[in-house]
């Protein structure tokens, strides 16, 4: 077939199919090289263990401070998978490629924080039954309440985990920086996923506050993330 | 070898216009003061030592680094991302993705520039001399191969304007020479072309103007590449 | 040194000194707590100094991302400018419906005079910069002594170094974000630095309110000793001259020490800018810049 034949007409992409191929491409990447989920969930699985032994309470205090141990490691994992995830885009200097195309960068942050979303609750799926394994645990409140809690507040640390790690790779030493910065900020958000991931556990309260307030989280920094993406990106 | 200054073909509008571009890294001045007009339809050749400005250069047209000072237009607009269309860069790095096959990773940046056909990736694929059915992750491919599909990721969306940093960087001989040749044929279908290379012996057949880059200025521009500049290393002739 | 600059600090001097006065001697001993408590004038002017260094910070860092592009400067200052509006509007007819209408309104309409000011006056990007770095690092050092003076009030007064008081620990959190925000400032690469710490800003400022809300919900749930006699504590009219005359002290020290530190990287920039000029015109050192 000649050049004439097959000529390419280049326009703007739309912003859904940007994210689309971007997450599929992440997806297929990530299925091939199966580096990060393998050493990742190795890696929670360690991590699971040593805080079992660390912390060995009974089946009633477990109740109280599960809350606590399951989102600090939730969060330990997070970082570590954060960082993968734009070392990928810097290999061969990719990321030149996206800039210099017509595609939005929105579409890039929203697809890398959703493929960052789905590969954090992998984790948190493979680490929850070992974690009610090692501390008998075994909820008084309602298990659907514990999933909105786990969705919500997974989406309020990638979101900004995501953010952070674009921020980070253009700093010198890119993998403390990633938690250094990300830490403080979700100190809210960590609060009250703990706070209500434990009244849930022990059934003494409504975790509705929380749920509010993580949502409210989300919203907010969703907003800024997306304005200040495209700053950041183009930073050099 | 004609020596001009400024190279407008009569009356038409400079595909790419530089005035007073200057760029610092901190203290150093990689760019200083850069103001030329290069006229479209032509193969520029970039030449000059390492640290000369040729990659900054090159970068800042793409829109990949801002000026410190001055102002760069594109097919007369200063807004680069509203041109990004028309613009293809090929980078010094192969920008591509390792862990993909050549037809998937054009497909990718085929639909950062919202096209969606196979044969239009497998076009450019096959136009750089490659075969669209290997299977073959890009991380696999020798040095030559990689130069190819990181050329046919660039031309993809047939842009009128292209880019190259050191394309011919680690290439054989034979695959140099065909993607020069290709270059040349787009020249001759209407592209703009700036190649920055260290290899002007390559690209000398079709090339159409040099411009000698020194300490970040524009040293010299003339029409095809002086004879010194062809071939730094060849042996003179002994003088019978 | 310029004349101004040091009657500026014997002023500054003069004030601190007044207010140290005003709080150990003038100041009546507090019924229950005793001499101990004379360190609030010195925490709350602190914090006090702190805030509004922080909210300061935010407001170089917009003006850094916008000021170059027209649009979005004219949409920001309209938007503050709306703000204010309102915040007037509270302020004199919201008093009626509730007692905080004054004050919220207030605190309104000065973010928005702030704003305005502010990007009168630092109009450019380097500016804007060097404006919000200059009150990080010092609204740095006015919330670390906030941090240290809450301890070392609490131990004597309720036996306890810390507890999580809603206001205090918001101070900590505020702490440590903007903590981050030097270290980022510290080891980005190049001319980012200015860009990448704008967004934290952001984030930051974005932060506190929900920072606030989530420690002091927390508290109802887990209650704590407060350590600050509590939110609607008043305080004794005879003690009412320490606290503002160390409010005006503090706020006059981090003016200075605010402006000395910005023409510190005024100067820094111009060096830099120094540098790079010789460098651009300078033909004579290429022999050295031909082997980089």
């Amino acid at each position: 077939m000649s050049a004439t034949a097959a000529r390419a007409v280049a326009r703007e992409p739309g912003l859904l199919a940007v994210t689309r191929a971007s997450l599929a491409k992440d997806l297929r990447m990530e299925w091939r090289s199966k580096d990060a989920i393998n050493s990742m969930l190795f890696f929670s699985l360690l991590v699971v263990v040593i805080f079992s032994f660390a912390f060995e309470p009974t089946a009633e205090e477990s109740r109280r401070i599960a809350g606590g141990l399951i989102w600090v490691a939730f969060l330990f994992a997070t970082v570590v998978a954060l960082n993968q995830t734009w070392a990928r885009e810097l290999r061969n200097q990719v990321l030149d490629a996206y800039r210099t195309s017509p595609a939005p960068p929105a579409a890039l942050f929203i697809s890398k924080a959703v493929g960052n979303f789905l590969f954090v609750c992998v984790l948190e799926a493979v680490m929850t039954p070992l974690f009610i394994i090692f501390y008998n645990l075994r909820s008084i409140g309602p298990v659907y309440e514990l999933v909105i809690v786990a969705l919500l507040a997974t989406w309020a640390l990638v979101v900004n985990g995501t953010f952070f790690g674009a921020l980070s790779i253009r700093t010198r030493n890119r993998e403390i920086m990633l938690p250094l910065i990300l830490f403080p900020i979700s100190i809210p958000a960590l609060i009250a996923m703990v706070d209500a991931t434990t009244q849930i556990f022990t059934g003494e309260s409504s975790p509705r506050f929380w749920m509010q307030l993580l949502a409210v989280y989300d919203l907010v920094f969703t907003l800024v993330s997306l304005s200040l993406f495209e700053s950041v990106l183009n930073a050099e | 070898m004609s020596q001009i200054s400024t190279s407008d073909a009569a009356g038409a509008e400079p595909a790419v216009a530089l005035s007073e571009v200057v760029r610092h890294f901190g203290r150093f001045a990689a760019l200083r003061g850069i103001t030329a007009d290069f006229a479209p339809s032509q193969l520029y050749v970039i030449l000059g030592d390492n640290g000369a400005g040729k990659s900054t250069l090159l970068r800042i047209v793409a829109g990949l680094l801002q000026p410190s000072r001055g102002t760069v237009s594109i097919f007369n607009s200063k807004d680069l991302r509203s041109v990004a269309t028309r613009v293809g860069y090929m980078g010094h790095a192969p920008l591509l993705y390792d862990e993909l096959d050549a037809m998937e990773n054009l497909r990718y940046f085929a639909g950062l520039y919202g096209i969606h056909s196979d044969d239009i990736c497998a076009d450019a694929i096959r136009r750089v001399g490659l075969d669209p059915e290997l299977t073959r992750r890009v991380g696999q491919y020798s040095q030559g191969m990689r130069q190819r599909i990181s050329l046919a990721r660039a031309i993809l969306h047939d842009p009128e304007l292209l880019l190259l940093d050191e394309p011919f960087s680690n290439v054989d001989v034979t695959s140099a020479r065909e993607m020069a040749s290709l270059l040349g044929r787009m020249r001759d279908a209407g592209k703009t072309i700036f190649v920055v290379t260290h290899q002007a012996m390559v690209v000398e057949p079709v090339a159409d103007e040099s411009v000698l880059m020194v300490s970040g200025r524009i040293a010299a521009r003339e029409r095809g590449i002086p004879a010194h500049l062809v071939n730094p290393f060849a042996v003179r002739e002994v003088q019978r | 040194m310029k004349p101004t600059y040091v009657i500026a600090s014997l002023v500054t001097f003069a004030l601190l000194s007044y207010g140290l006065y005003q709080g150990l001697v003038v100041a009546p001993t507090e019924a229950t707590m005793g001499d101990v408590q004379r360190i609030f004038y010195y925490h709350l002017p602190s914090a006090w100094v702190a805030f509004t260094l922080f909210f300061l910070n935010f407001v170089g860092s917009l003006l850094f991302l916008v000021v170059k592009k027209d649009a979005a400067d004219k949409f920001a200052a309209g938007v503050f400018a709306v703000l204010g509006v309102i915040g007037l509007g509270i302020s004199i007819f919201g008093r009626s419906y509730t007692e905080f209408a004054s004050s919220i309104g207030g605190t309104l309409l000065m973010c928005a005079i702030a704003y305005l000011v502010i990007r009168h006056f630092f109009h450019s990007q380097p500016q804007a910069d060097a404006f919000a770095a200059s009150t990080a690092e010092v609204g740095v050092v006015f919330c670390t002594v906030v941090l240290l003076t809450g301890p070392l009030w609490a131990r004597p007064v309720w036996g306890i170094w810390w507890t999580w008081d809603a206001r205090l620990t918001s101070t900590l959190v505020l702490w440590l974000i903007y903590v981050s925000y030097l270290i980022l400032r510290k080891f980005a690469t190049g001319g980012q630095t200015p860009t990448l710490a704008a967004a934290l800003s952001i984030f930051g400022f974005a932060d506190v309110p929900i920072v606030y809300l989530s420690i002091r919900y927390f508290r109802t749930q887990h209650p704590q000793p407060v350590i600050n006699g509590g939110e609607g504590s008043g305080i004794d009219s005879h003690m009412w001259a320490a606290v503002l005359w160390n409010l005006l002290a503090f706020t006059v020290f981090a003016i200075m020490l605010v402006t000395t530190r910005y023409k510190l990287a005024q100067a820094e920039r111009r060096i830099e800018e120094a540098f790079a000029t010789r460098d651009l015109e300078d033909d004579s050192h290429l022999i050295s810049r031909s082997t980089r």
